[in-house]
């Protein structure tokens, strides 16, 4: 067939067999999909718990595509499309207590529930940069850890967020200029 | 707003990408293995979880575990520990199993039918007693016929009372194949059900047992005495077995 000969491998392996091309859309997009839960949830636990029910939602969508619907998918965006909305999910049944206040609070007091994962996650990576990612509205957070965490175009993040380009790029300029600034406060 | 190595603010957020931990695949989809069982070879699926699901032989088995959990299934490498000497042995007490997605009285009938030794069958009333639901017989039926993993689960040591073997996942010729190999006599039991026996007594202990109960195999003849029911039993004197309960279905 024609059509899936310009298909990338992880697409072709969906259409030759779904649970067979699952595990290669896996292993091509999990570092994507679990850096975007990580850095936009703030916890490692968090990330591994959004990062499994994505990808199991996303094979149960799967399930019911046919081989057009398969051939047409851009399964990055439409992944991480999937986690976001799960993430959203979550945050809304979790929001009981308003977020914090970054005026009267010192940016880099551990939080005591953190666990040792999440420390040391912190200290390798993250540091503070990954907590003041954490003080970023929701929308402005997701479209700097899109672009220059996890590396895609502008375009695509239009996809994921389903906004306009000019939209993407204006929450990403205002994410960065609060991060600088938060960063420069310090 | 490209990607500059000297500004510190992009470099840090290029570097905050982390691979998913190893063994996070394992959290969504489910392994398979296909392992000898006692009545032929059987598809094994399991998740980090435990055993989910045993299917007879390979036909189907993938598109029946699909419809049945809508999870990735993936070959795995080896089958799960214990879990080839639990379908050779016929004693799988202590194999962890993966029970979600089961309503919670499947999942109740399942495991009171998970204590049924080797050698050994029940009556279909024995387990919605135990459940505390003793007139949901037929809705134990059906939850034993959705067990998720025969063998694993001894559903087919649960039989109809008059020495019929009754319905079976992989069929009721399967069943009495099963049970005739765990070491069970089922033409017996239909005898004894034929002479209205459902219950056996040892004047020498006092105790009264299930047919098939190790200590009922135990008692000779001369001391051997049969019973319709239970309270007959209790009436002439004697008391329910601790190990075969049959009080529980009384």
């Amino acid at each position: 067939m024609s059509l899936t000969d310009c298909l990338d491998p992880v697409r072709k392996a969906l259409l030759d067999d779904l649970d067979a091309g699952f595990a290669e859309l896996y292993s091509e997009h999990r570092g994507v999909v679990f850096t975007t839960a990580l850095r936009m949830s703030g916890a490692w636990s968090d990330a591994e718990d959004l990062t499994a029910e994505a990808f199991l939602r996303a094979y149960r969508a799967l399930t019911g595509y046919d081989a057009a619907r398969i051939a047409a998918l851009q399964p990055r965006a439409w992944l991480l499309t999937i986690l976001l909305n799960v993430w959203r999910n979550c945050a809304r049944t979790r929001s009981r207590k308003p977020p914090p206040d970054l005026r009267d609070e010192p940016i880099d007091t551990p939080d005591p529930r953190e666990g040792v994962e999440d420390a040391a996650v912190r200290r390798e990576t993250g540091d503070e940069l990954h907590a003041l990612l954490g003080h970023l509205p929701a929308e402005q957070r997701a479209a700097v850890v899109l672009r220059h965490v996890v590396d895609l175009p502008v375009a695509e993040i239009a996809t994921v967020l389903k906004v306009p380009q000019g939209t993407v790029k204006s929450h990403i300029s205002r994410g960065l200029k609060r991060l600088r600034a938060l960063g420069g406060a310090r | 707003m490209t990607h500059n190595a000297s500004d510190p603010l992009l470099a840090g957020l290029a570097g905050l990408t982390v691979d998913a931990p190893a063994g996070l695949l394992d959290r969504v989809a489910a392994r398979w293995v296909r392992v000898p069982g006692p009545i032929g070879e059987v598809s094994v699926a399991f998740t980090d979880q435990g055993v989910a699901y045993v299917h007879e032989g390979d036909d189907g088995f993938a598109g029946a575990f699909r419809e049945r959990f809508a999870r990735p299934l993936l070959p795995a490498a080896r089958p799960p520990a214990g879990l080839v000497p639990a379908l050779r042995t016929g004693r799988a007490a202590t194999l962890t199993l993966d029970l979600r997605g089961l309503t919670p009285f499947q999942r109740d009938v399942l495991l009171a039918a998970r204590d049924i030794p080797r050698g050994e069958v029940r009556p279909y009333a024995w387990i919605a007693a135990r459940i505390g639901r003793p007139t949901a017989v037929r809705a134990v039926g059906s939850a034993l016929a959705g067990n998720p993993v025969p063998l694993l689960i001894p559903c087919h040591r649960v039989i109809r009372s008059d020495g019929a073997p009754g319905q079976y996942v992989f069929g009721a010729e399967a069943k009495e194949r099963l049970l005739t190999a765990e070491g069970v006599d089922l033409d017996r039991l239909r005898g004894l059900a034929h002479d209205r026996v459902f219950y056996l007594a040892s004047d020498t202990t006092g105790v009264v047992c299930f047919p098939t109960c190790h200590n009922a195999r135990r008692i000779t003849p001369a001391h051997r005495h049969g019973f319709r029911t239970l309270p007959q039993a209790r009436a002439a004197g004697y008391r329910p077995c601790r190990s075969c309960r049959p009080a529980a279905a009384a």
